[in-house]
């Protein structure tokens, strides 16, 4: 072996381990900042969290303790609304555009949804404005989970579509086999060995918009007081944080690490949740 | 989705084609298209009633395909279309009118791998009769615990009907599939290289399975392998580029075969 080839190989090597190491200290470093930041939420926030904390609705500045309870129910209804809206039409367009959807359509459709699922919350927020809440002139939760549908379906569409796809060919036709019809197969047999995919790709949706503060700002609105009726402007975990936040209390920002903690652990248990409860069951990454 | 007995009965009176007397299945003339590919050629064929029919052949020989044929399961891809006639009980299954699903429910189908439902044993076996029959708790059971008693599970399972079909192994699973088929009472059972995926001890299990079954059920089993079709089939047909070579008692196909081909073919000289 001649000797520059030795060396041609020896650079190579050390090409090889300095892009290897490289990738690797930024890896630890992505993993890094999110432990930065789930230590800090927790270190700022744990105090403020107690039991008053989850149950009382804020006090004016001034007059100590408070919570955001009437926040953490805002989050439930708003959520939950939304859910009921998205869960149905995400799962059936996701059904149709995988089935039956001739394949020009089909195309089109996955376009528009990828599409949108980039567009910026905050369009989507004031959509749901102009949609639900000018034409009544007043603000309400509804509006809030109408927006947040928005945002979810298209994640359920597409984790629907994947999860369909990983349903074997060999089970349908053993369904098919068995005499069942189009329909029989799809629900009896194709949509029970979709469910973990679809269950993971909701709760994942859950996640994302439990995050979301933007189509809020103009559609709940937000409220300082215990509100079940959506048709009414409601109080929400993710609006109390940030009006904690600029405001210029000192008190007021411990509530606000208060809720970012409590934000934090929703999302981080919904994600866990569907992690390891569909763990092996899907293989789509989402 | 039921078939009424007297359909059949009428349509029996109809039959004109000439039949083998014990045919349960008669092939007339079947030409099959995938597209502009012809993949079988004029094949004509009985399956005799309570008798196991053993399909062998290369790779791409049509062997599959005529299975597919049989309950119409080709009708799920556009592009695909059989020409001729398939009677079965003197009924032409590919004529106008025939509803796939009735068909599917008198015609069974076994897969290659074992293809159990994400359920529990029982509401695997219980699907087939759920779709084409109402069935009171008690008589369903009775059912479930029949077919599963032919499959040869049932002891291995009867403790456990609740917990979930993924959990058994590949060989039970495969037993389960056959419980399944049974289970909505056909009359003839496909079984398309039904051991291809299992391990010699299951594989034994099944093919032991299929001499219990062909006292109840018309068989017909596509096979790569040629000791299996020995062992299990009373007659074998050798398929070759789409056409039927020969068809035979299995010791007269394996051990005096009449066609050059087959000779070829079951000696190991070409696959």
């Amino acid at each position: 072996m001649s000797g520059s080839a030795l060396s041609f190989a020896r650079r190579r090597r050390f090409g090889n381990y300095f892009w290897i190491g490289l990738s690797a200290l930024l890896s630890v470093g992505i993993a890094a900042i999110l432990l930065l930041i789930l230590v800090y939420v927790f270190y700022q926030g744990v105090t403020s969290i107690s039991w008053a904390f989850l149950t009382q609705v804020p006090h004016p500045v001034g007059v100590p303790g408070g919570g955001v309870g009437n926040g953490i129910l805002g989050s439930a209804v708003i959520i939950a609304i939304a859910t009921l809206i998205a869960l149905p039409v995400g799962v059936l367009t996701g059904i149709y555009l995988t089935l039956f959807a001739p394949p020009r359509l089909a195309g089109a459709l996955r376009f528009a949804a990828d599409v949108l699922a980039s567009v910026p919350s905050i369009a989507i927020g004031l959509f749901a404005y102009e949609v639900l809440v000018a034409p009544f002139h007043h603000f309400s939760a509804l509006s809030a989970s109408f927006a947040f549908s928005i945002l979810m379906m298209p994640l359920i569409i597409r984790t629907t579509e994947s999860a369909i796809r990983l349903v074997p060919t060999d089970m349908r036709e053993a369904a098919v086999a068995l005499g069942a019809t189009e329909l029989q197969t799809l629900f009896r047999c194709i949509l029970v060995a979709a469910r973990p995919g679809i269950m993971t790709g909701l709760i994942l949706a859950v996640a994302r918009v439990t995050g979301e503060t933007a189509p809020l700002l103009f559609t709940a609105f937000g409220s300082q007081f215990w509100v079940v009726n959506p048709n009414q402007p409601m109080a929400e975990l993710s609006l109390q944080i940030f009006t904690y936040a600029i405001s210029p209390y000192k008190v007021w920002h411990n509530q606000a690490w208060g809720g970012a903690l409590l934000l934090i652990m929703a999302v981080l248990t919904l994600s866990l949740t569907a992690r390891i409860a569909f763990r092996g069951k899907v293989t789509a990454n989402l | 989705m039921q078939i009424a007995p007297s359909t059949r009965n009428e349509t029996m009176l109809e039959t004109t084609a000439p039949t083998d007397a014990e045919a349960g299945v008669s092939v007339r003339h079947l030409n099959f298209f995938y597209g502009s590919n012809q993949a079988l050629r004029d094949v004509s064929v009985d399956f005799r009633a309570r008798e196991v029919t053993a399909l062998i052949g290369p790779s791409g020989c049509g062997k599959s395909t005529l299975l597919r044929v049989l309950n119409r399961m080709y009708d799920l891809y556009p592009g695909q279309r059989a020409e001729g006639e398939v009677l079965i009980d003197g009924r032409n299954i590919l004529g106008p009118g025939v509803d796939a699903t009735s068909l599917r429910r008198d015609v069974g189908m076994v897969f290659q791998k074992p293809t159990p439902f994400p359920k529990s044993i029982y509401e695997n076996v219980a699907f087939g009769i759920r779709l084409h029959e109402k069935l009171g708790r008690a008589e369903l059971d009775e059912r479930v615990r029949w077919a599963l008693s032919r499959a040869a599970l049932w002891d291995e399972v009867r403790d456990r009907l609740n917990a979930s079909a993924l959990g058994l192994s590949g060989g039970q699973q495969q037993r389960l599939c056959i419980a399944r088929s049974i289970a909505v009472r056909p009359e003839v059972l496909l079984l398309d290289e039904p051991t291809s995926a299992l391990d010699p001890i299951s594989t034994l299990k099944v093919e032991e399975l299929i001499d219990e079954l062909k006292a109840d059920f018309t068989i017909v089993i596509v096979t790569h392998n040629m000791q299996q079709a020995a062992r299990c089939a009373d007659r074998v047909a050798f398929f070759y580029l789409g056409e039927l070579v020969e068809i035979a008692s299995a010791e007269d196909l394996f051990t005096r075969p009449r066609e050059k081909r087959t000779q070829e073919y079951v000696t190991g000289r070409f696959s």
